[in-house]
């Protein structure tokens, strides 16, 4: 923190987080706020003076670039390590039971590298595109920028997420079973434009992607989908792309699995059939039961979670109105419905979604409910544009086994308990 | 709008946008042309049916010293993955198993990816460091620990690189997605759904989330 505090205020911040710990607690649900607002004895919290109610806070100049408050530190991505022999090649999580709405806010998008966080001179950064084309190019970020550009929420989605709970319930959160998705508004030329200016040749049918970092990250992507909805971005939610997300340049494959959006973009390589690059066939290819494997999925299917409550989210109330919300994407389309169950799936209810619904974008539920206390089981089934609807995870591995890593897009359940605790379980 | 409409105005869009890329070609006159020198320092991908491969050659011994000096140390002395860092051989016949061990052996379907993935991305930390000829070496190397290649004294080359063919290269499908009953197949039941639901199986049990104890 580069915030100063003064004597006073650090022993109320201090309790504060205390507090906080303590509703954290799985188990430890009825929290001191919930009784007070039930006391007969005034609450100390409108009685008693607050030091922020009588002493000055910090002028404009303290936070030049702002950070959340010191009572959300908490509300951070993170890994799990025992994943990777190393950070550099690795994943961390969104927390996405810390957030609502569809954006992600750039901080806490979750991160995926294979050669650890490249530090790019955007001045000594280029973007090339040759192969198979009129005439090969090279443009610098201020040529970029000359570009007409557009605006686009679209939801990224890594191939594995909650690719650790093929074979059943492993991992007590939504940041980490769902948290390898991320919604950002991209500002970036559409990859048309730039194929258009070197003139693309009949015989084209694959580009080839590639990054300039020390993973030198290459996939093929088919013309068509360059053609379609392709960007080449270099800002997210409004600023400059993060360096973990790719500054100062990375592709954007609309609903299509998060490796393909090579980040620190440098080259584009025009070509008449795929590479077969190592990330489209020792990874991202889905093993099936009998052996084979799928190779080119790349479209991220409908999928939804319950992202409150959830095993880092419990309720702090034992019973009454009780809000369920989570989020649903897919990347063939827009969400239509989104059914919630709280018995296990006995009877299902349609929930409300609330916020824009975007092509290819988070889409965010609500289920406002009286919880009458006892435990719940607790799914969410969404519905895309297509007629699609999201699989149980039993129904995926009758067709797929439980060796595909890839493409787990199963409905979740949570279970909650009397106390408002929550555990990841799989049921009948 | 009906479905139908939109896919005839999603036609109409495509072919519109093709029609513009024919007729103005380079409309913004932004970038400038590619160098052959600037083209020859990045393009070096390579493809299964050879093209990219630089001239070269390397010998499975030559591979078995420099794999030693600068692979060894995570990937192990056999390709067994040191520590929780990758395995790059063995898993023979295990693609079925509960516990299937993905190698350049067992599961990677083409030579050219173990070529081109060595030289732009390997060793990690140090990439893009590695010579032509030493790519070759290396890959006649992997070839050899994974027993796709018997003899020792084999020289891979730009000559002979795509006679060498992996096993698994057959074993490869394409996408058949949806496989799973869509909403046409099969309407999504919303009332009576069950009428017994059972916890079979917990997180817990297994106890791996980070950082449970803490919070
Ligand atoms: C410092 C440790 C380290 C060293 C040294 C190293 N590697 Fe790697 N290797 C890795 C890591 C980590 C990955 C996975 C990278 C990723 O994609 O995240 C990897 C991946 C690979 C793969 C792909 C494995 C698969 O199944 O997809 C091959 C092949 C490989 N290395 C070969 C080599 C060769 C050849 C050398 C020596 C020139 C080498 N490595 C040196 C750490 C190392």
């Amino acid at each position: 923190m580069t915030n100063k505090i003064k004597p006073g205020q650090s022993e109320s911040a201090a309790s504060r987080r205390t507090f906080l710990k303590g509703g954290l607690a799985a188990g430890g649900a009825i929290v001191a706020g919930a009784t007070a607002a039930r006391s007969a004895t005034p609450d100390k919290a409108i009685t008693e003076p607050h030091e922020w109610a009588q002493t000055l806070g910090e002028g404009v100049d303290a936070r030049p670039y702002g950070t959340p408050s010191e009572f959300e530190k908490h509300v951070v991505r993170r890994n799990v390590s025992w994943l990777t022999a190393t950070p550099e090649s690795s994943v961390n999580f969104t927390p996405l039971h810390e957030l609502d709405g569809i954006i992600t806010p750039n901080g806490l998008c979750f991160e995926r590298h294979h050669a650890g966080i490249a530090v790019v001179d955007p001045a000594k950064h280029r973007l090339m595109i040759n192969g198979l084309v009129d005439k090969p190019l090279v443009f610098t970020m201020d040529d970029l920028k000359r570009f007409p550009r557009v605006n686009k929420v679209f939801f990224l989605e890594c191939a594995a997420n909650s690719g650790m709970e093929w074979r059943g319930a492993q991992l007590n959160g939504c940041q980490f079973t769902h948290g390898m998705v991320h919604n950002v508004m991209y500002t970036g030329v559409p990859l048309k434009y730039l194929l258009e200016e070197a003139g693309i040749k009949s015989s084209a049918k694959w580009l080839m992607p590639e990054g300039a970092d020390a993973s030198g990250m290459t996939r093929s992507v088919p013309l068509f989908k360059a053609l379609d909805d392709c960007l080449v971005a270099f800002a997210m939610n409004g600023e400059a792309l993060r360096p973990e997300q790719g500054y100062p340049l990375r592709l954007v494959v609309p609903g299509w699995e998060g490796n393909m959006w090579v980040k620190w973009l440098r080259r584009i390589e025009v070509g008449d059939q795929p590479w077969h690059a190592r990330e489209e066939t020792s990874k991202y290819t889905d093993l099936m039961e009998n052996g084979k494997a799928r190779r080119f999925t790349w479209e991220m299917d409908c999928k939804s979670v319950i992202t409150n409550p959830s095993p880092q989210a419990p309720l702090k109330h034992t019973q009454g109105q009780t809000v369920i919300t989570g989020v649903a994407w897919s990347g063939r389309g827009t969400i239509k419905r989104v059914d919630v169950t709280i018995d296990g799936g006995k009877n299902w209810h349609t929930a409300r979604l609330d916020g824009p619904s975007l092509d290819k974008s988070l889409h965010r539920f609500y289920f406002d409910f009286n919880w009458d206390g006892k435990p719940l089981l607790m799914q969410s089934r969404a519905i895309d544009s297509t007629g699609y609807v999201q699989p149980t995870k039993n129904e995926l591995r009758k067709a797929r086994g439980t060796n595909s890593i890839y493409h787990n897009n199963g409905i979740q359940t949570w279970h909650v308990r009397e106390n408002g605790a929550v555990e990841n379980v799989e049921i009948s | 709008m009906s479905k139908s409409l939109k896919a005839i105005c999603a036609v109409a869009a495509t072919t519109l946008l093709l029609g513009i890329s024919a007729a103005n070609a380079g409309k913004y006159n932004l970038g400038r042309k590619a160098l052959p020198e600037e083209i020859k320092a990045w393009n070096t991908d390579v493809r299964p049916d050879g093209q990219g491969l630089p001239k070269g050659q390397g010998k499975v011994s030559d591979g078995e010293t420099i794999y030693n000096e600068q692979c060894a140390a995570c990937h192990g002395d056999f390709g067994e993955g040191k520590d929780r860092w990758p395995v790059l051989v063995g898993g023979k016949d295990t693609l079925k198993s509960d516990d299937p061990v993905k190698t350049i052996g067992s599961y990677w379907p083409y030579t050219s990816t173990i070529f081109d993935y060595v030289r732009r991305s390997m060793p990690f930390g140090n990439a893009q460091s590695l010579s032509a000829n030493e790519t070759y070496a290396l890959t006649a190397y992997l070839l050899y620990m994974n027993e796709i290649i018997d003899d020792e004294k084999f020289v891979l080359s730009d000559k002979n690189f795509t006679s060498v063919r992996l096993p698994n290269e057959k074993n490869f499908t394409k996408d058949v997605r949806p496989d799973t009953p869509t909403q046409a197949q099969q309407k999504p039941c919303m009332k009576n759904c069950k009428t017994e639901v059972k916890i079979t199986g917990r997180a817990r049990v297994l106890d791996v989330t980070p950082d449970a104890k803490k919070e």
